[in-house]
Formats: C-alpha cells, sequence, structure tokens
C-alpha cells in the first residue's frame, strides 16, 4: 500500500487526464486513482478492490523473474462454424487481437514460482471476455499435459464468461478434453491448483476451476455457474447478499481459501511445498475412490 | 356414440399438413353422411397431405428441429427405457442430500446382459414436470448419476446415458451445493471409468447439464434431437438482444444431428419417423438398440486401458485451431 500513501496529497485530476487513462477510478470508493501507480499496485485499489489483471502481468506476479518460458503462443482460433450471426467471428477475433495484442484469451508456459518449477496457464479476460473455445481448451489441455510430462504442479489463474458461443459445441468440448486431462495429473499424484479471479463463470467453472486439488480465490471475484440475471428470471427469487462471490463460496465450503493478489505468490508457494510434487519420494499409488 | 378425437399437438411449421388432415376428416364424415362418393376427391387430398408431410419434414430447419426436440409428445427416457431395456429397477438418489427426480437411472438388461442406464427425465404434464424439474438437474441429479456409475464400474457392467435436458437447473440452491463441481466431477470421472458408456442424445442436448453425464466411448444423437453449447435463446439474447431471434441463433450454432456429425463430435445419427419420434417411439426404440447393439459389442471386446486410451484419444482431438 506503500505506493499510494505517497500521493494521498495530490492534486485531484483534471477530465482531460481522465479520458486519456491518466486516472482511473475505483469501482466502490470512488476515489480517483493515478493509473500508474494502480498498475504498480497490481490493479488493486487502495480500497482492496481487486480489478483486472492482464495475463501478462499476473505471468509476471507469479513467476521468478527470467524464468518464464512461454509456450503454444502461435495457436489461434480458427472459424469451424462459419460463424456470421451478429458479425463475422474471424473479424471479432482480429480486432481483439490487435486491441490486446494477444492471439486468444490464454498464455500458457512453464517457470518457477519461488524456484518451485510450475506449468502455469492464465486467462485473460479482455479477449472477448476469456470466452473458452478450441484454443483456450488446448492450451490450458497443454498445460496440463505439460506438467504430467515434465512432472511440475499445475496452476490455471482461471477468469472466463464461459464457452465461446461462437464455436459452438466445440467449445463445449473443451470442458470434457481439459476435465479428462485433469484426470491424468490426478492419478499421477502431481498437484494442481486453481486461481479463481473475478469472473469465473459456467463452462470454465464446471470443469477445470472447481477440478482444483486445492482452489483459491481472489477477493471479490464474482464466481458461479449460471449467470445471477438466469437465476433470476427462473426462479423469481431474490438473491442472497453477496451472491456468488469469492466470499460467499468460502462461506459455504466450496474453496479452500482467499487470498489477496499480492499474497498470491508466497501463499501458492507455501502450498506447493506442502504438496510436491516431491523429487524422490514417490506419491502414494492412487486409491481408487 | 361419438368419439371425441384427442387434440393433437400442432407446432406452428406443421400447420399446413394438419389443415389438409382436418379437411380430409371432414370430407370423410360428411360425405360417409350422406352417401356421397369423394373418394377421388379423398385421394388427391390425401396424395397432397402425403407430398406436404415430405416436404415439410424432409427439410426441417435446425430451429425447428429443436422444437421437435422439445416436443410434448417426444418420447422420454423412461418411455426408452421401457421400450429397449428388461427387469429395469430404479435406484434413488446421491447418498448426500436428495433424489434427484431430473435424473433417474438404474439396472436393467439389455438383450440379455445387464447394464446400467441413466436418463434425463422430462415430466409429461405440469405435475409431473414440476417432480421432474422440467428435466434440468440439480446437483444432485449429476451426483447421483455418478453414484450409480460408479456401481456399474464395480460390478462391471456397461453404461447407458440418455441425454434430455435443456440445461442444470440454475437456481440459488443449485448454486449453493455447488452444480458447477458436480458437472466438473463427472467430466474428469468419467473419463476414467473402467467400462465402456454408450450415450443417446434423445432430445434437448443442452449445454453442460448435457455433457454431465455424456463424457462416453460413443455418443450417438436422434436425428431430430440437438445438442448445443448454449440455447438457441439465450444465444440470440446474447448477440441480437432478443430472444426471438433463436431460429437465427440455431441455424448459426450448427447444433443439428446431421452438423454435429460434420464437427465430429457425435459418432452417428439414429433416424427418426417421418414427423419424428413421437409418431413412433417403437421405431425409433428400435434404431436405438440396433446402434446400442453394435457399440456395446465392439467396445465390449476392449481391454479398460484400450477403452480409457480410445475415450481420452476421442475427447483430446475435439477443437479446430491454427498453430
Amino acid at each position: 500500500m506503500a505506493v499510494f500513501r505517497k500521493r494521498t496529497h495530490a492534486p485531484s485530476p483534471k477530465k482531460k487526464d481522465i479520458a486519456a487513462g491518466l486516472w482511473t477510478k475505483c469501482p466502490d470508493s470512488g476515489e480517483m486513482v493515478f493509473t500508474k501507480d494502480l498498475e504498480a499496485n497490481w490493479n488493486v485499489f487502495p480500497s482492496g478492490i481487486h480489478d483486472r489483471l492482464p495475463a501478462a502481468r499476473r505471468v509476471e506476479l507469479l513467476i521468478d523473474e527470467g524464468t518464464w518460458r512461454e509456450t503454444d503462443a502461435r495457436l489461434a482460433s480458427k472459424d469451424p462454424l462459419k460463424f456470421t450471426a451478429g458479425g463475422s467471428y474471424p473479424e471479432r477475433v482480429a480486432q481483439h487481437q490487435r486491441k490486446s495484442g494477444l492471439r486468444d484469451s490464454v498464455i500458457c508456459g512453464t517457470g518457477t514460482l519461488e524456484g518451485i518449477p510450475v506449468s502455469l496457464a492464465v486467462m485473460d479476460f479482455s479477449f472477448m471476455g476469456a470466452s473458452m473455445g478450441s484454443v483456450a481448451g488446448e492450451k490450458v489441455t497443454r498445460a496440463i499435459e505439460r506438467a504430467l510430462q515434465q512432472r511440475r504442479a499445475c496452476i490455471v489463474v482461471c477468469a472466463s464468461g464461459g464457452a465461446r458461443m461462437q464455436e459452438g459445441i466445440l467449445s463445449l468440448m473443451q470442458m470434457a478434453k481439459t476435465s479428462a486431462a485433469l484426470a491424468r495429473l490426478r492419478a499421477a499424484g502431481l498437484p494442481y491448483v486453481a486461481v479463481l479471479t473475478n469472473p469465473t463463470m459456467a463452462g470454465v467453472m464446471a470443469s477445470y476451476a472447481t477440478l482444483g486439488d486445492v482452489i483459491v480465490a481472489e477477493p471479490g471475484a464474482l464466481i458461479g455457474f449460471a449467470g445471477a440475471r438466469v437465476i433470476k428470471e427462473t426462479t423469481n427469487q431474490d438473491l442472497p447478499e453477496g451472491f456468488q462471490t469469492s466470499e460467499f463460496l468460502l462461506k459455504r465450503g466450496l474453496i479452500d481459501c482467499i487470498i489477496p493478489r499480492k499474497e498470491m505468490k508466497p501463499r501458492l508457494a507455501k502450498l506447493l511445498r506442502a504438496l510436491g510434487p516431491r523429487a524422490k519420494a514417490k506419491p502414494a499409488a492412487r486409491r481408487r475412490r | 356414440m361419438t368419439t371425441v378425437a384427442k387434440p393433437r399437438f400442432t407446432l406452428e411449421f406443421e400447420k399446413p399438413i394438419r389443415e389438409l388432415e382436418d379437411q380430409i376428416a371432414q370430407i370423410r364424415a360428411s360425405s360417409e353422411g350422406a352417401g356421397i362418393d369423394a373418394s377421388k376427391e379423398l385421394a388427391s387430398l390425401e396424395d397432397k397431405l402425403e407430398k406436404t408431410r415430405r416436404e415439410i419434414y424432409g427439410n426441417l430447419t435446425p430451429w425447428q428441429r429443436v422444437q421437435l426436440a422439445r416436443h410434448p409428445r417426444r418420447p422420454y427416457s423412461l418411455d426408452y427405457i421401457q421400450l429397449l431395456f428388461d427387469d429395469f429397477q430404479e435406484l434413488h438418489g446421491d447418498r448426500l442430500f436428495m433424489d434427484d427426480e431430473s435424473t433417474v437411472g438404474g439396472t436393467a438388461i439389455f438383450e440379455g446382459n445387464p447394464v446400467v442406464v441413466i436418463g434425463q427425465q422430462k415430466g409429461r404434464d405440469t405435475k409431473e414436470n414440476l417432480r421432474r424439474n422440467f428435466g434440468c438437474p440439480n446437483p444432485e441429479g449429476y451426483r447421483k448419476a455418478l453414484r450409480l456409475m460408479r456401481l456399474a464400474e464395480r460390478f462391471g457392467l456397461p453404461i447407458v446415458t440418455l441425454v434430455d435436458t435443456p440445461g442444470a437447473f440454475p437456481g440459488i440452491g443449485s448454486e449453493e451445493r455447488h452444480v458447477a463441481e458436480a458437472i466438473a466431477v463427472n467430466l474428469r470421472e468419467m473419463s476414467q471409468l473402467r467400462v465402456p458408456i454408450v450415450t443417446f442424445v434423445i432430445g434437448e442436448g443442452g449445454s453442460g447439464g448435457a455433457l454431465g453425464i455424456a463424457v462416453s466411448d460413443r455418443v450417438y444423437i436422434l436425428e431430430n434431437a440437438y445438442y448445443s453449447v448454449i440455447s438457441p435463446e439465450g444465444c440470440a439474447a446474447i448477440l441480437f438482444k432478443d430472444r426471438a431471434h433463436a431460429p437465427k441463433a440455431a441455424e448459426a450454432l450448427k447444433l443439428d444431428s446431421a452438423n454435429l456429425v460434420r464437427l465430429g463430435v457425435v459418432d452417428g445419427v439414429v433416424r427418426e419417423p417421418l414427423g419424428g419420434a413421437q409418431e413412433d417411439p417403437a421405431a425409433t426404440a428400435s434404431g436405438i438398440r440396433k446402434t446400442l447393439r453394435g457399440a456395446l459389442a465392439e467396445l465390449g471386446k476392449l481391454k479398460p486401458e484400450k477403452l480409457l486410451a480410445g475415450r481420452y484419444a476421442k475427447f483430446r482431438g475435439m477443437g479446430v485451431y491454427a498453430s
């Protein structure tokens, strides 16, 4: 928080500076924060609100400097359905590629986390709502398979609005593909940690996001299966206070813990040091259920 | 004695057929009463009716198939279970919270051999639909299904699943008891079950709610059933901000049986009688029987390791991308 204290007496921001993105408004307190400071603070506002973090910055947050090796960077979407409803799909993808500098909604690779070798996949919400199509599913699957081959721990930082509609049923099948890969990782006794960030919903939630040996969430993240609007329309019920937030899920016993972003790396390291994989000790043979 | 014909359920696109049928019935009734020979007129109308039926049912749009998949008289899981199996013994409950009646399952005999069959079940009327939750499983439906699948694995029985759901239930309790986890665990565990699994999508294949019992060695679909990542209405609401554009969304999603084969997501299509499965449930069931017999014979020959490798490869290969 030191970054912010320096600027308590900063001049109030001018309109044109806000427009230029020099200042960012906290969605909770309304406080204007100097964008550079926000970025230096891993996009966490002084109020504690965790803003979205670009995937590349997430890698920086978690992976030891100089150890990151991105893999499968060339994978890109095709248009298997020739999906034209609501605009051409390839054009939308191209647009997001230009805007974000990403090929699709997931980046993956290997590196060390406090010296522990990990295979990591990170979803980036800015790319079409981090929707999961063939590329996202393939990259997450490869990250899991790479962990298996190289006997590393696997971490997937989740964020997603759900499956990517424009790839139809093929997007749905990514749920089966990733889950089947996780079954193999599990049978091999290698740890998998799912990190849930704002928002993690629907198809991603009903596959690898909930299959972690350990499931951690960032504070205040929206996490669930069905969207709140759909639940309201279907059931005609008022939703409980804080429904589908990290805190709500913790209370219901659905996630292991909530970890603030700035503590994420050391606490993941603590976990992985406990879970392994160990170099020597063989994991106990998997007891069938 | 007058017999009152049971009112038939007519979909919008079936109206030309129904009109001709009514016309024929009327002429037949009035000509008989008056002793007039209307056979010529009737023959020509019958001919026209047959042509119209072929014209309409032979060129169904994806949206029309979705409507047939949701037809209130369409055979449901328990209907097919009666038609396909002997000695069905229903087994209830997830052993944790409740018995979710939107999913049924139990032991049964298929052509002399024991299997475990699991199906998603809609209600025939409002009362039954409330009990069956309109075929939308809560987490307990998936947990019951997995419990029965593990039972099958322990006793070496093949598993047959019948998919027919608009989707997993979007409700507060469903979220609180973690429907996402229930589905995800099924996906993971099904990929490792050491017995053959064969799935038929018999009506609605609603997204994760369908996939939750469909990570199988063979996945077949009935001709007018659909299987989709999102409902056409849901897709239209997102793309066009209007659920009324569902027909366009259904077209775009490529959710119909022919397209699903082309995309490599299903292994084959079971033909339905002209007009849909409800026109002749027994004939539809015999198509399923034939397909199931072939699949079980083929899968039954495989050692568990081969079976699992094949199942993994099947889903591992799904997806289209440039590299």
